[in-house]
């Protein structure tokens, strides 16, 4: 016990663990990751049913859907988007703060599912850039889990954030360290593994 | 609907039900009536429309208006089951009424013709039947006059054409099954 | 990503399907939209406009397309003096998904795949609707055996069960009793459990087709029926306690909503808006199919018209269905779970090895579909949220030619303006959820 003040930091053999801020903020945001209500058909109803204590999402935090698109991360598609409701998502969407997801819930939102006429929009990701697709007609909970699941393994990897800076989408979604005086180069999290 | 086939019993022909098309030449409170399946059918001509629903709320007790919808019959081949004084034109407005005392249902099929796509609006005689009217005139094209907001209901208020028409396309857009190169 | 640019404010305007704004609305307009149900005299519209506020004392306030308790995308535009409601309009078609259309090109077979995904809260009924009517129109609806009947009542019921528990659950949430809409989920995924286990899918289940059902109840089937029963009994009690004497529950729904009969009838309402005024009309008792004649149970009946009896039609709504799917169980008799109808009902599975004429008849079947004669016809069933109808125009091919499907919550959500008239915009909320719309078979 006590702290070794010579050998710094690593003296400290208790109650204190080092990581890197960007697994620290990438562990903060899937665990806390609050959706925004979307549902607009059947899915919804079993977007309910996972959230319901039966297949319960509030062991991942997330039994909270906002209906305020500004206090949530994720927007969770849930059902089939109609030419008349395509603005309205766009709008809701472009109201969420960065950094944001999309998941698309079921066959209509993923692709137009069986209604291929001229009422819906062929697939959300027309409209808004999805992140994790999860199929099914509707998708059982367990199947919006996994999906979300996938979400927060992505989070926490930071596969999303590197493929948005790759693509030049989701400005300020990255994460900038300032460094020091005599520091060498910032660590951003499209960075990679450096600094 | 006899089956002559003794190996899949399933023909190839379009099957006409011939006894229930034969319609009797008879009246109902003064309009032409058929019986389709053993439901009632009256066939009103649009004058006579708004005056028959009318009576049949206050004198006959078809109180409510269940049901007003539309039939595009431009590509329908087949006889359609109007008695013989009623003329065919391409859409049919058809309005359903239900009786609470007497358990009895209606079905009231006005003809359109396609020149002149109106019809008189039911708004007066039963006030439920102004979003069902709005709902024909977006999905048909069928004008309602006397109808207090004629405005489409379903559609978004900029979309082009009347979609249950049988000469607007489904609209199916052509789905790849392989060599998609990028995603959307 | 871009920021909210003022286009998207122009793309989702909707121009005259929106409430218009006082300034622009006529006088006679607005006594139209005032007066227009309760049948006013020109005296009493006179009188009503002496006291209608000015354009700067009221506010047009949009709740939805997206909002937590519009139960869906339900668009209402409210103008409100204060808090109060003057006048409202529903902007709907926000989930029109062309079924319709749709519907004109697929078989008679696949036709309650399509009409299931209306009214999503309850798909069992939708499919018995179309399946009906198909039959009516092919002129087999006699001679559907008896034990696919009962079965197709046994789903139906389960599912009324399930929808008002649907609407137990979200009636509590928007009055803020968030308990009330886990207990509800938890009772309904019981029921859901059982559908999984009779026709393979927990929603949408393409079960009930032309001809019967999609096959027979499994082993077990009434175990799983009495667990729940078993189960769901003592619960309901347990809500009825929790709720209905509740003060603030109470004081939240009575009186809230209120509708009289003859408003209702002129309307169109039909189903508990319709029960709760006073009027027992329930296709089930009044013009019944299937079996309903032979099984003993009751409409329930409300008095004010107001949304404390509809909560209260629908809480005892389950506890019929639970007495109807006990009785059901007594009298389901063995035999065929469709018809035997060549025409109609495609061979056995195992036989489409053996024999090519049974392989030819399944393929033709389910490609091309059975022929139904020409001709049209509409039948109705009680669904929970009221009449809900089908009017079939066939040709004489394999695919209908017309299919219409009269959607309960389309012309229940068009009473809403009369109903939330001068209430508050809390009860609003109460009130569309006494409604119970489903935005599916509102838009379909």
């Amino acid at each position: 016990m006590g702290w070794d003040m010579k050998r710094g930091l690593e003296g400290l053999d208790h109650n204190i663990f080092t990581a890197k801020v960007e697994d620290l903020v990438n562990w903060s945001r899937r665990r806390s990751f609050w959706g925004v209500t979307f549902g607009l058909a059947c899915c919804a109803l079993e977007m309910m049913a996972a959230g319901a204590s039966h297949y319960d999402l509030g062991r991942f935090g997330m039994e909270v859907f906002r209906a305020s698109p500004r206090q949530s991360d994720l927007m969770i598609v849930a059902g089939r988007l109609s030419q008349k409701m395509a603005p309205v998502l766009r709008q809701v969407y472009d109201q969420m703060m960065e950094p944001k997801w999309v998941l698309s819930m079921g066959v209509c939102a993923s692709s137009g599912g069986m209604f291929n006429n001229y009422a819906l929009v062929q697939g959300v990701d027309q409209i808004v850039p999805v992140d994790v697709y999860a199929p099914g007609c509707p998708p059982g909970p367990e199947t919006l889990i996994h999906a979300i699941n996938t979400i927060h393994e992505q989070i926490q990897n930071g596969e999303l954030l590197r493929r948005r800076e790759a693509r030049g989408q989701g400005a300020g979604a990255g994460l900038v360290v300032q460094q020091r005086d005599g520091q060498p180069e910032p660590a951003t999290a499209a960075a990679g593994r450096g600094g | 609907m006899s089956d002559a086939e003794a190996t899949s019993g399933f023909e190839d022909e379009p099957v006409v039900d011939e006894a229930g098309a034969a319609a009797e030449a008879q009246t109902r409170f003064g309009v032409p009536a058929t019986s389709s399946r053993g439901q009632q059918v009256l066939h009103p001509t649009r004058d006579q429309l708004v005056d028959l629903v009318r009576t049949l709320r206050d004198d006959e007790g078809y109180r409510v208006c269940i049901d007003v919808t539309a039939v595009d019959y431009l590509a329908y081949e087949a006889p359609r089951g109007l008695p013989p004084d009623v003329g065919p034109e391409r859409f049919e407005v058809v309005v359903g009424l239900l009786a609470l005392d007497s358990h009895e249902r209606l079905r009231l099929r006005v003809q359109v013709p396609a020149a002149d796509a109106t019809c008189p609006s039911l708004f007066d005689v039963h006030p439920g039947t102004e979003g069902l009217e709005r709902e024909v005139y977006d999905m048909f094209g069928i004008e309602f006059t006397g109808h207090p907001d004629l405005s489409r209901i379903l559609m978004p208020e900029d979309w082009d054409g009347f979609p249950l028409r049988k000469d607007h396309p489904v609209g199916a857009i052509p789905v790849q099954f392989k060599g998609v190169q990028d995603a959307r | 990503m871009t920021s909210v640019s003022t286009d998207d404010t122009a793309r989702t305007y909707e121009g005259s399907q929106e409430l218009t704004p006082r300034k622009g609305a006529g006088a006679a307009e607005l006594m139209r939209e005032v007066g227009s149900v309760l049948r006013m005299s020109e005296a009493e519209v006179a009188a009503l406009a002496d006291d209608q506020p000015t354009e700067d004392q009221t506010m047009i306030l949009n709740m939805g397309p997206q909002h937590p308790s519009t139960h869906g995308v339900l668009r209402l535009m409210l103008e409100l003096e204060g808090e109060t409601v003057l006048r409202s309009k529903p902007v709907i078609g926000y989930l029109h998904t062309g079924m319709e259309k749709t519907g004109e090109t697929l078989t008679y077979l696949q036709g309650p795949t399509n009409v299931t995904r209306m009214d999503y809260a309850s798909p069992l009924f939708n499919e018995l609707v179309f399946s009906l009517a198909t039959e009516t129109l092919l002129g087999i609806d006699g001679d559907i055996p008896a034990r696919a009947q009962w079965i197709r009542m046994l789903l139906c019921e389960l599912n009324r069960m399930s929808s008002h528990l649907l609407f137990l659950a979200t009636n509590g949430l928007d009055l803020g009793a968030v308990s009330m809409m886990l207990f509800g989920w938890r009772e309904r995924e019981e029921t859901l459990r059982l559908l999984e286990m009779i026709t393979g899918l927990r929603m949408n289940h393409n079960f009930i087709r032309p001809g019967g059902v999609a096959a027979d109840l499994p082993d077990g089937w009434r175990d799983g029926v009495l667990r729940v029963l078993d189960l769901c009994s003592p619960r309901l009690d347990e809500y009825d306690e929790l709720l209905t004497g509740q003060p603030i529950f109470r004081a939240r729904l009575q009186g809230v909503g209120v509708i009289t009969t003859d408003e209702a009838i002129a309307l169109g309402a039909t189903g508990p808006i319709l029960r709760s005024t006073g009027l027992p009309w329930d296709l089930r008792k009044d013009m019944p199919y299937l079996f309903y004649d032979q099984v003993e149970f009751a409409a329930v009946v409300g008095s004010y018209g107001d949304a404390f009896d509809r909560y209260a039609i629908r809480l005892n709504e389950v506890r019929e269905s639970m007495a109807i799917v006990r009785q059901i169980l007594d009298a389901l008799p063995a035999g065929d779970y469709r018809i035997q109808d060549r025409k109609v009902t495609p061979p056995p599975r195992a036989r489409i090895d053996e024999s090519m004429e049974a392989l030819i008849h399944h393929f033709k079947i389910f490609t091309e579909g059975f022929k139904v004669p020409e001709g049209e016809v509409y039948c109705a069933v009680e669904s929970p949220r009221g009449e809900l109808g089908c009017y079939l125009v066939s040709d004489g091919s394999g695919v209908p030619y017309r299919m219409r499907i009269r959607g309960p919550s389309f012309v229940n959500v068009q009473a809403l303006p009369h109903m939330l008239r001068g209430g508050l915009i809390a009860d609003a909320v109460a009130v569309i959820s006494s409604v119970d719309p489903i935005m599916g078979e509102t838009d379909r």
